[in-house]
This record gives structure tokens, sequence and C-alpha cells, in this order.
């Protein structure tokens, strides 16, 4: 049997109806010169064909001892996550079309909506989004929609922020017309200082974006931070690591006030850390929580607990009127897809380690990158880069450029960190490493002993370099 | 299908009416017409006071359970006033759209007798038109 939905049969039958004689004549409206021509790929494999290519591409990859996070991390995933996760009950990417008849899959949901509320202190979750930069991208075209006292659609941007979030936020907000503006971070502290924005005060400005901890692993005062924005009417954009929130106040409450109206107004981020295995680029899933008072422009679907005709409970899709189906190009956004099924993993992890076991993952893999950044600044030629304090994630300062060193360590194995020397140049030989939870003291104690020896190894070849 | 459409207002094409007010100010809101195809509504959003707006510019959102349309002002103006009553209970733009359910107020240097708006005879005949 032929996996195919429609026969060439049933095609042909459907194309008759509408009075059209083939497919391609539905495109007749799209000028030649708009489209793709003709795409060089290869011809299709068959099943087997293509199982002993992926082995063969994945084996390359190796098993290798990885360091690097900037903004995906390694964690231990419980086996049950991926065995409940792909049940076939689950198994879909997508929010069922008739939402209302997958009960199990809207109260899955709704849990995951309320554990978000949960973590970040906000009142309202929606049900994922793409991925964490493109959450970031959205909270700024939602603050630019919400903040009534700003209409210069300016938005502060700290270069501690993620630079591909920045990146991304620019592509899909530069071009409706809202600028972001940088504001530098402190060279010796490594984050953001409220001396920095403090020239921005009394301007108009629509949003700041806040990311805790920062890009470098470095933690933010973020109270302070966000104290200012909101005396200068600015609403305050909190991009969170969520394993963090087991630890960190929750953006909800930022700020000096103890009301919890003072604090972040939209929290987003990427939430591939509970739960979702590291892969090339995804898929991951981004989340974003606000406040009540802004519901009705957050982008994404949310799903709301209520009753039916005979009081019995259930779930719905809620707030619908704000999305693509209905509003068409007013909808809040035209993004809307959450991301299903890592949503669900997401779900079950969370749910499986409950707030101990993630307050537990969450100090353990703190412990284990203070050991690292302790191991490695043993090297000779290697120190940090930041005094402030850091979660799972710090920079460190070699005596040249780290490319050949992490190609060095790449060979036997070990995936040194992220080098950072062409985003922040101003930074010299700069290296962002992370350790979470599954790195043992042995395998810091490898990545230290081969660093040590791949640094005096490329010291006999290569004496002279600059110390940064 | 008969629309409630009183002969003291003025209409727009996109379903608002306009009351001349005292003191130079206009009352906007939907007509019956409007909400009537809206349904139910479950929550009207509406320009803060003190908001400058241009003729034809949206300024408000009446939303129902199905669906979600713009408010355009029908003139220039200031808002002076809005119906803050509508935040808790929408219901009242539904009930009673050319009183209770009315949305905002614009300090205007037009008046509703401005040209580009239509009188409830004018209005009548486009709905009459809009519907065939």
């Amino acid at each position: 049997m032929a996996f195919i939905p429609h026969t060439s049969d049933d095609i042909a039958r459907m194309l008759e109806v509408i009075g059209v004689r083939s497919i391609e004549d539905l495109f007749d409206e799209i000028p030649a010169e708009l489209r793709a021509g003709t795409l060089n790929v290869p011809a299709p494999l068959s099943e087997m064909e293509i199982g002993r290519l992926m082995t063969e591409r994945a084996a390359t990859d190796g098993r290798p001892l990885n360091f690097i996070g900037a903004g995906a991390y390694e964690h231990h995933i419980p086996a049950p996550v991926w065995a409940i996760a792909t049940r076939g009950e689950f198994y879909s990417a997508y929010t069922p079309y008739q939402a209302e008849a997958s009960q199990g899959t809207l109260q899955l949901i709704y849990e995951y909506q309320s554990m978000m509320c949960a973590l970040t202190g906000m009142e309202v979750s929606n049900a994922s989004l793409y991925d964490g930069a493109s959450a970031l991208a959205e909270a700024c075209l939602m603050a630019v929609r919400s903040n009534r006292s700003s209409t210069s659609r300016r938005i502060l941007m700290p270069r501690a922020v993620n630079p591909t979030y920045a990146q991304v936020a620019q592509a899909i907000a530069g071009n409706q017309d809202i600028s972001f503006v940088p504001v530098d971070f402190d060279r010796s502290a490594g984050r953001t200082l409220l001396e920095a924005l403090k020239p921005h005060g009394g301007q108009d400005f629509t949003a700041l974006v806040l990311q805790q901890p920062n890009f470098f692993g470095s933690l933010e005062e973020v109270d302070a931070l966000t104290d200012w924005a909101h005396q200068n009417k600015i609403m305050l954009i909190a991009v969170v690591n969520p394993t963090s929130l087991a630890l960190l106040k929750p953006p909800a409450l930022w700020g000096s006030k103890v009301d919890a109206a003072q604090g972040a107004d939209i929290v987003c981020g990427e939430g591939q850390a509970l739960g979702v295995p590291l892969a090339s680029g995804g898929p991951y899933f981004g989340f974003m929580a606000t406040r009540m008072q802004y519901v009705r422009q957050m982008p994404g679907r949310i799903v709301g607990r209520t009753v039916d005709v005979e009081g019995r409970p259930g779930f719905s899709l809620t707030l619908q009127a704000r999305e693509q189906h209905i509003r068409r190009s007013k909808a809040t956004s035209n993004i809307c897809t959450n991301q299903g099924l890592m949503v669900t993993a997401a779900t079950i992890y969370m749910s499986l380690l409950g707030p101990q076991g993630l307050e537990a993952v969450a100090q353990a893999s703190m412990q284990r990158t203070a050991d690292l950044i302790a191991a490695l600044t043993q090297v000779a030629g290697v120190k940090r880069a930041f005094t402030a304090p850091h979660f799972h994630e710090a920079v460190l300062l070699l005596d040249r450029p780290p490319a050949a060193i992490l190609a060095a360590l790449s060979r036997r194995g070990i995936l040194g960190g992220l080098d950072l020397s062409e985003r922040y140049p101003e930074l010299g030989h700069a290296l962002l490493v992370c350790a979470t939870e599954t790195k043992l003291g042995v395998d810091i104690d490898a990545y230290a002993t081969a660093l040590a020896e791949v640094m005096s190894a490329s010291v006999r070849k290569a004496p002279r370099e600059n110390y940064s | 299908m008969s629309d409630n459409i009183p002969s003291d207002l003025k209409y727009t094409k996109s379903h608002e009416w306009v009351r001349q007010a005292q003191n130079g100010t206009i009352e906007i809101g939907i007509t019956d017409h409007a909400q009537s195809a809206l349904g139910d509504l479950v929550f009207v959003e509406v320009p803060d006071v003190g908001r400058a707006l241009k003729a034809g510019e949206a300024c408000a959102v009446v939303e129902s359970v199905k669906a979600a349309s713009d408010v355009y002002s029908p003139l220039a103006g200031k808002v002076v006033a809005h119906n803050e009553a509508l935040a808790g209970k929408p219901e009242l733009l539904n009930e009673d759209p050319y009183g209770a359910g009315w949305l905002f107020r614009l300090e205007t240097a037009a008046s509703a007798d401005a040209a580009s708006l239509m009188t409830a005879g004018a209005y009548e005949t486009f709905l009459a038109e809009e519907s065939k």
C-alpha cells in the first residue's frame, strides 16, 4: 500500500471538478520570476537508503563530552519522558484542528501553562511558541502593542542578551518599523549596569529586554534594572532559563517592590532544557507568559479550563479571536504554531522532577560549572573573564585565539565551549563554557587535563600570541 | 431582517454611529446591525482618554466568541471619555448599542453633520445594498 493520501486518480478527479488542467495551473498567479525554479535536491531515497545515510552522518558526531551551552543545554532526561511523549496519543507536532475533540492533549497543555506560570510567577502562559529566539521577537511585538504610554517603537536590547536572539528579533520586528537600541555591558562584571541605562532615562522607549542569566552566564541585577524600566514607563521583557528559575527569583517578582505588579511584564525564553534533547537546531520550543492585563496581546494558543452544559469540567482553546484564523492579518501573530510534542515532553519532565527535582538539577549544574571554572583556571593561560556571579555558564579568557584550542580539544572528543571572539571581539580570546548536572568530576578533570595538554602543545608550535 | 436605525444619529459604512452631544463633542458606538452580526460580545477595548484620533483610524476592538473587529473613528478628534462599564459588562453593547453600549466621546472640530457621514435613511439603503 502506498502511504500517500491521494492517488493520481483522486487528483485527476479533483482537478476536473474545479476545472483546472494540472496542479501547476493552480500556481499561475505567481509570476515566473518569483518562482524558485528547479530545486537542486537529490533524488528520493528508500527507507533503507535514508536509514543508512543518517546512521553514517550521525556517527561522524561521535559521542563528544560537551561543554557548550549558549542557549541549548544538555540535561539528563529521565527515560519515561520520551517513552510517554512518543505514545500514539501524544505523538504529534500539532494541536489538533478540532482541538476540543482531544481533551487529553488540551489538558496536558493546560498543565504545561500552569507549570510555566508557577515557574515564572506570571498570571498566564500560552501553549508555547516556536523557539526561544522567536519568542523574544514575539515579546517585542507584543510590548509595542501593549505599552500604551509609548509611541516610539524603540526597544532597549542589552548586548549581554543572546546575540542570536537579538538577531532574530531584529529580523522579525525590525521589518515592522521597530528599532533596537543596544545597551553595553560592563567589561569587568560581565553584566548590564544601571549606569549604562541611565542615559536613556526620560526618553520614550517601549521595552527593555533583560536576560537572566545573561548570555555570558552572569546574573544581572534584575531588581534595579526592572525598577529603572518601570520608573521610565518602559515595559520589562524577561528572557529566562527555566531551569534557573528553580533557584532564582521568579521574573514576576523582579524589582525592589514586594508588589508583584512591579515585576516583569512579559516573560519568554527557550524551553529546551526541560526534557528536550540537544539536536542540530531543534525542534526546541519557546515559552511566553504575561500578566492578565496583557493577555489579549499575547500571541499563540491558550488552553482554558471550563465546564460543559452539564457542568462537567473540560478544556477548550480560549481567546481565539486574537488568532490568525479569525483575525487574519490583524492577529497578534501569524506564527501561532506551538511545539506540541516538545511541550508534552517538557510537561512530563517537570511532572517527574517536581519542584525539588528541578531545584536539584539547577543546583548541581551551578556547582559543576563552579568546579569547571576552578579546574580550568588552574591551567596556565586561562582566567575568568568576569566577576559577576554566574549560574551554569561562564566566560573564560585564553591567552590565544580559542579556535585552534577548540579544534584540538574536539579531536580528543571534547567540545570545549563556544568561541565568543567573533561576536564579541572586544573581549579578546573569550570562551563561553557550561557544565550541567550531566558533567561529573571525572569529566571536568578530563577537560582540564586535555586543555592543559593542548595549551602547552600549541605553545610549542606557536610561541608568540598576544595575551588578551 | 429589520435593524434598529435611530433617525437622529449619523452612520458610517464601517457600521459606527455618531451622536452630536453638547459642548462640541460627539459620541460614538457601533450599530445594532453590527452588534447583531458579531454575536455575543465577550470583550470591548476602548481608546484611552486623551488619545488623538485621525478620521478612519482603528481605535477600538469589539470581540465576540467568534470574531474580533476593529472600530474606526468616524471623525478626527481627541478622546475625552470612554465607556468604562464595558470592561466588566461587554454585553451592554449587545443589549443597548445606542445607549448604555456607547464606546467613546470625541472632542472634535468637525460635527456630526460632516459630509462623510450617512443619514439613517442612507445607512438603511447601504445595509440593503450590502446584504444583496
